[in-house]
């Protein structure tokens, strides 16, 4: 398989310490079942699933035990066979509350089927191959979390032209991509025959940061089966490339029109993990019931890669991990950039965590009230090309339409804005305020809309 | 296992990285770049290069203390960037001029131009170049007023006048360029910094290697003083080309006056320049033009503080129409 590097430039981006050398090396061991696994319903983007099962009631593992409740949802299968005891709200890893189903695991980990789906799944018609990754409940596993049966079904006058399989992995610290694409990248390469089944005619582009080179050099290897236009691209290693909307233009040069989708611009992104749960779907009739992610950071003993199954407590990988080394002082669910800092160790697994990072305690607080120099780091960081300090500016006045029309709704969140202002001042926090607000105000237009006679 | 209180973990919004620098760090740089400059006027101006650097840089962080003080704000002056204000105002100034001036202008700079617009993010102006200005137009005679360079242990001073100072004088006496201005400056004299001039901008190769400093740990970007150098030099080659007789040859625009200095310590103070990539360079392209314009045309022998004080108060200006293209958007949306 040949390699080419990526062929565009995006503007912006930061370039922090990888820190990814800790884990990078270490193969994903599996991490033991847990007594009790905690599976939320709001796992993927949309409405929560609803549930199958009530306390009680006896599952075995890939059995399902929450359904899709809507186009945009997704299915749920039991982690493990057990008992269920709970069915209810609880604080999740994403900080907000939602059906979550407890499940005491009996040990035997006995599966609710044995048997592989019947028939050369290669004969199928494109609609049934996407109705068996609805019914594994696979979701974006690279962090977003959308339902990929909606993804993989676009609206009629959409053609999806190039298939990007995104193998970027640049949140610092994360190796668990990594350690995926070097360990199962032919489970991944499946994925990508099943979705060139999907997408007839689809050219395929495998990108991998250049800080990889053994997975980008494992899955040019394995790809050699493939047919059709397909090519390894080497990215560039800088943050936020692995972000859709910058991965997409590094490799195909064109802009996602502003609040459009990838279809857009006739691309489909998916993430390496995502690609190889499809395969596992299609092909083995596997359900989405485990995940590879990366404990890690300072203040943990013994930093690893995990395969562990959806619904393990955090509790457990950290113990799994040799329990802290020294205070904690924050517990980051996901990369450095973009993870969710955790209140306690009531969070679990869910199929987009990709890593735990473990930190000790800062001497400075990580940000101040200080005002903005208008150095313009975080215009020259921001991939969108949007003015974070402006906008940071007028987010604390609350001047809501000047935030939209500096276009905020734009913001994806990344953090190269506040990781760069030497002001330390809190950007993302006052861009998420500012398009909260600005979100506010266009409903308001719409009812002042439907209140006025037409 | 022994699992730490959650209670006293630290919860706040993404990232949780970030890039190790602050203000005062870039401060600190920026001070540290203005060292080979400020030794430069010692060897050539001696104890008045100490005495007046002493006297802005003392009077600054004081003043910054007492107006934040008074306004019951955070004190903040450890983020250097009054210390900075009074070194950078110093090394504008003549090297003879009395001390109660020179801290005159410094109070100007720091209360006025800077603590009275909110401090430290607010100001509108380049603090030291509001108190040099104040200074220029307040006491014109003694800040017009040069000594010659001399070397330790420094011989009484002599007074005479700036290389632009004699160039202007002389076209307007006797439209002729002055006899032997070549031969009195010489390209190397101006490079060492063995001219008459304000203490911090006589000596080229100092504030070049302050410059180089400055850029390669990132504290400034090269487009304001590249494309302020840059016009400086296209504009001068211009005229230099129309007429030689009556214009300085572009690397004596270059190298005279506080061209270097500007460009590189003052037209990229991060507070009162725009923080677009586009709009640094109109910025800097502005400034050279200024600069050229009052050289050419105007009453003062020299420019560069008028010029990046009026580009600051374009500025705001700027920075609402040097925006670059939202990523996703097509080219012709409207600016806000």
């Amino acid at each position: 398989m040949n390699i080419i590097s990526a062929l565009f430039s995006n503007s912006g981006g930061i370039h922090p310490d990888d820190a990814k050398k800790t884990t990078a090396a270490l193969p994903s061991v599996v991490a033991p079942i847990p007594p009790l696994l905690a599976v939320s319903l709001a796992q993927h983007l949309g409405a929560p699933s609803k549930t199958l099962v009530k306390k009680g009631d006896t599952v075995l593992r890939g059995q399902p035990i929450a359904d899709s409740a809507g186009f945009v949802s997704a299915r749920v299968h039991a982690p493990t066979s057990g008992k269920i005891v709970s069915v209810g709200l609880r604080m999740t890893a994403s900080g907000r509350t939602a059906p979550v189903i407890e499940i005491e695991s009996d040990g035997q980990d006995q599966p609710f089927t044995t048997e592989p789906p019947a028939g050369d799944w290669t004969t199928l018609p494109p609609r049934e191959l996407i109705e068996r990754i609805h019914q594994a409940g696979i979701i974006g596993m690279g962090g977003a979390g959308f339902p990929t049966q909606v993804k993989l079904s676009p609206p009629p006058g959409k053609t999806i032209q190039t298939l990007i399989l995104n193998g970027a992995e640049c949140e610092p610290f994360l190796t668990a991509d990594h350690r995926l694409m070097v360990e199962q990248a032919e489970a991944i390469i499946a994925g990508i025959r099943v979705l060139q089944h999907i997408f007839k005619d689809a050219r395929v582009r495998i990108a991998v940061e250049d800080n990889k080179p053994d997975a980008l050099a494992a899955l040019a290897q394995a790809a050699d089966i493939l047919t059709g236009d397909v090519q390894m691209v080497r990215l560039r290693t800088a943050y936020p490339q692995g972000a859709e909307k910058q991965l997409i233009y590094s490799i195909t040069g064109r802009e996602v029109p502003s609040g459009g989708l990838p279809m857009d611009v006739q691309t489909l992104v998916e993430n390496v993990a995502t690609v190889q749960a499809i395969g596992d779907a299609v092909i083995r009739g596997f359900p989405l019931i485990e995940r590879v992610l990366t404990v890690t950071g300072p203040a943990i003993t013994q930093p690893r890669n995990i395969r562990a199954r959806i619904g393990t407590p955090f509790s457990d990988l950290i113990a799994f991990c040799g329990g802290p080394r020294g205070p904690i002082g924050r517990l980051i669910c996901g990369g450095p950039l973009m993870g969710i800092a955790q209140s306690g160790l009531a969070g679990a697994v869910t199929k987009t965590t990709s890593g735990l990072l473990v930190l000790p305690p800062e001497r400075e607080a990580p940000f101040s009230s200080m005002p903005c120099i208008s150095c313009g780091r975080c215009v020259d960081a921001c991939p969108i090309r949007l003015l974070p300090c402006t906008l940071s500016e007028t987010s604390e006045a609350e001047q809501d339409t000047a935030a939209e029309d500096l276009k905020v709704m734009d913001c994806i969140e990344c953090g190269c804005c506040a990781y760069v202002c030497p002001a330390r001042r809190p950007l993302v926090q006052h861009m998420r305020r500012a398009k909260a607000r600005v979100q506010i105000l266009r409903k308001q237009r719409e009812a002042q809309k439907k209140k006025q006679p037409v | 296992m022994n699992m730490p209180p959650a209670s006293e973990w630290l919860i706040n919004s993404s990232p949780h990285v970030r890039a190790n620098d602050s203000v005062s760090r870039i401060m600190g740089r920026v001070l540290i770049a203005l060292i080979p400059a400020l030794g430069a006027a010692v060897w050539f101006f001696g104890w008045n290069a100490l005495r007046l650097t002493l006297a802005c840089t003392v009077t600054c962080v004081l003043a910054e203390w007492a107006s934040r003080t008074l306004m019951k704000r955070d004190r903040g002056i450890n983020d250097l960037s009054a210390a900075v204000t009074g070194v950078l105002l110093a090394l504008n100034l003549p090297p003879q001029l009395p001390t109660w001036m020179a801290v005159l202008g410094s109070l100007v700079a720091i209360v006025i131009a800077k603590q009275l617009y909110g401090g430290i993010g607010y100001n509108l102006f380049n603090p030291a170049l509001i108190g040099r200005t104040f200074l220029l137009v307040s006491f014109p005679v003694a800040m017009t007023t040069w000594m010659a360079p001399s070397v330790f242990p420094w011989a009484d001073a002599i007074t005479t006048a700036t290389p632009l100072g004699i160039w202007k004088t002389a076209l307007n006496a006797t439209q002729h360029a002055p006899p032997d201005f070549f031969q009195q400056f010489s390209v190397s004299d101006l490079l060492t910094g063995n001219r008459p001039g304000c203490l911090g901008e006589t000596c080229s190769l100092g504030l070049l290697l302050g410059a180089a400093y400055l850029l390669i740990t990132r504290c400034i970007t090269w487009h304001i003083p590249f494309s302020m150098l840059f016009t400086i030099a296209l504009g001068a080659t211009i005229l230099y080309k129309m007429d030689p007789t009556q214009n300085l040859p572009p690397h004596y625009q270059l190298l005279t006056g506080g061209v270097l200095l500007g460009a590189f310590f003052m037209a990229t103070d991060m507070v009162t320049t725009p923080v677009t990539r586009p709009g640094m360079i109109l910025f800097g392209i502005g400034c050279g033009l200024i600069t050229l314009v009052i050289r050419k045309w105007g009453g003062y022998p020299e420019g560069v503080s008028f010029s990046i004080l009026i580009m600051n108060s374009l500025t705001p200006l700027i920075n609402r129409l040097a925006r670059s293209r939202v990523f996703g958007h097509a080219p012709q949306s409207k600016p806000a």
